[in-house]
């Protein structure tokens, strides 16, 4: 019950934080999406044992959070709530491979419990960035980029029906879930069939409201074609943005930063 | 069982965005030329239906724990294939941007494995062959049921199969496989009797909606040449991955065997898998300096203090990462700040 309450609060609230008017709202969504996809490729293709060389790509989600004033704390909880697929398959790594690969005084680590940091750091830096993207862009610019870039149009648009009516339908199947929790006594009722009827009736409710959606459109002169009335612009602006923040994605996959100012402190003190 | 982008590599995760966006413009095109535009409004509001029925749990009787409805089945049969796989693409996008289920890069292998498989492998060669062209209440409960179960089989295997090639998690494959594959059973069982049972639920009262997609008629016609050229596709891109990694898998399995022998050279392992994903990667040829490239080196020049100077360098990369990730911070700070100030005035 709560469940369903928190994701139609969650998508509510993502929606806002996308509607507010900062610098990096500004950014043309394709900019964003472009270096967002740059972003995670970069990330993803550094070595299993890496750790040290991905924490200067920090910067670009703490950047883009503190210009778009995003909630942090906010953003990392929904980070931790999908992170358990990641720790279940990332977790056999310390069990299987037991070589020690870094000694710190009396503290030695396994090549499992690395890769499996850098597992996390990745996720955390890839599952961050996209939310990011989402929080400063807004679904609907996401898909228009998307159709702008190559995306098929039937898709683009399906990507935005979808959306329109994510909030109406939860909005409906929260009130069915109510009404089953508040009728279910000792958790009866809770059962696949109930729930089978739940959805049935959910279902034939969503495809008449489908019908009906038709019918409307036909009537606003629909043909089989959706065109949408919003124009995106990129000037200079987003080329400086796009090329900058990839050009410090690239120099950080082949220069070590933090290793290199690491070995000049200890080096200097030793 | 959405897969994250932490776990893919960038060969891996681009070769199968690479098919999934292929099947996405083929069905849309598909579903474009499609005489019936009803589609348009349904298979929006259908992935909404989908999004939200997932969001109310049922207790599966005897475990105490709860269930929910996957998606592409039920797709299937009121839509067809093709408008099902754009459907469920479309699920699996909103939940990657907005909850950070499965990343940007995943969700071709999200699409393709929770897509393709149900779509185009068990709705037409399972589902569609037991229900037939006269279906019956019993026939829609086995199909569906057969059909859900097998596609998430599939898809799980999918999954492994992703992980394996990427070389990030070091599960063994019969390990991965034998975890992976019965999890799944029981969720593709539970999952299959619930869309069993919302199906049979609309086949009892609007029979004609599932009737559309079974019958032969235009809208639901699927042409077995189509199917049969898709999966011949799917075969190459397959054949492809697994030829590009058929050279450089023994490398991987060597370097399995000089790990359970604990041999103490540092640098073999390290070689074996920087060698393995240079080759997957193909991009990346350049190779950062890693402790055991320092290690090897020193080990050549003075062998005995090999582990002081490794622990140099981790020192070192200890608080170099520490000192950028401060810096991170600060500059956030620093620019809210900024932002701040200026939003006050």
């Amino acid at each position: 019950m709560s469940r369903i309450k928190t994701a139609f609060l969650d998508l509510g609230h993502m929606d806002t934080l996308s509607g507010r008017d900062t610098f990096a709202h500004r950014i043309d969504p394709r900019a964003k999406l472009l270096t967002t996809l740059i972003f995670i490729i970069t990330v993803i293709s550094f070595g299993k044992y890496e750790i040290s060389a991905l924490i200067p790509f920090f910067i670009f989600p703490a950047v883009m959070i503190s210009l778009g004033e995003l909630p942090v704390y906010y953003l990392f909880r929904k980070i931790l709530i999908v992170i358990p697929f990641a720790v279940m398959i990332g977790i056999f790594n310390p069990l299987i491979d037991r070589e020690i690969l870094m000694r710190l005084g009396p503290f030695s680590l396994s090549g499992g419990w690395i890769s499996f940091c850098s597992i996390m750091i990745k996720f955390t830096l890839t599952a961050g960035s996209v939310l990011v993207l989402i929080a400063c862009t807004g679904f609907n610019s996401v898909c228009m980029a998307l159709e702008k870039m190559g995306a098929p149009r039937v898709f683009a648009v399906q990507l935005l029906f979808l959306y329109r009516y994510i909030f109406v339908l939860i909005d409906e199947a929260s009130r069915m879930a109510n009404a089953r929790s508040l009728r279910s006594f000792d958790g009866k009722g809770k059962g696949i069939k109930v729930f089978g009827y739940l959805l049935g009736h959910l279902l034939l409710r969503t495809i008449d409201r489908a019908q009906r959606i038709h019918l409307a459109m036909l009537c606003r002169g629909f043909d089989g074609e959706i065109r949408v009335n919003r124009r995106l612009e990129a000037g200079i602006r987003e080329v400086i943005f796009t090329i900058a923040w990839s050009a410090f994605f690239i120099a950080m996959r082949f220069y070590n930063i933090p290793l290199i100012a690491g070995k000049l402190i200890t080096e200097s003190i030793l | 069982m959405h897969m994250a982008d932490a776990l893919i590599s960038p060969a891996v995760g681009g070769t199968v965005w690479a098919a999934s966006a292929g099947l996405i413009a083929y069905c849309s095109k598909k579903v474009r030329d499609d005489v019936d535009d009803r589609i348009i409004p349904l298979m929006g509001v259908a992935g909404a239906f989908i999004f939200a029925a997932q969001m109310i749990n049922f207790t599966i009787p005897g475990t105490g724990s709860s269930g929910h409805l996957g998606g592409a089945m039920i797709l299937s049969v009121l839509l067809g294939p093709y408008a099902a796989f754009l459907t469920m693409a479309s699920v699996l996008t909103v939940q990657a941007l907005f909850f950070a289920d499965g990343g940007l890069l995943a969700l071709g292998c999200n699409i393709f494995n929770l897509g393709f498989f149900p779509c185009f492998i068990a709705y037409p060669f399972i589902y569609k062959k037991i229900a037939g062209e006269k279906p019956s209440q019993n026939r829609i409960l086995i199909g569906t049921l057969a059909a859900s179960i097998l596609g998430l089989q599939m898809g799980a295997f999918g999954v492994v199969l992703e992980t394996l090639f990427s070389g990030i998690s070091e599960l063994p494959f019969g390990t991965f496989v034998l975890m992976m594959q019965p999890i799944h059973l029981a969720i593709g069982i539970v999952e299959g009797m619930v869309t069993a049972a919302v199906i049979s639920f609309v086949w009892k009262s609007r029979p004609e909606l599932i009737q559309k997609t079974t019958s032969p008629a235009p809208s639901g016609n699927f042409s077995l040449k189509y199917v049969l050229t898709a999966l011949l596709a799917a075969a190459v891109i397959t054949g492809g991955i697994l030829s590009w990694f058929a050279s450089s898998h023994p490398d991987g399995l060597e370097w399995a065997v000089f790990h359970t022998t604990g041999s103490e050279e540092l640098e073999t392992p390290g070689h074996g898998v920087y060698s393995l994903l240079t080759k997957i990667q193909g991009k990346t040829a350049f190779l950062p300096d890693y402790n055991f490239k320092t290690s090897k080196n020193s080990d050549i020049k003075k062998p005995e203090p090999a582990s002081i100077i490794d622990s140099g360098t981790s020192v070192s990369g200890l608080v170099g990462g520490a000192l950028v990730l401060v810096l991170a911070a600060f500059i956030g700070f620093a620019l809210k700040k900024r932002s701040g100030t200026r939003s006050h005035l």
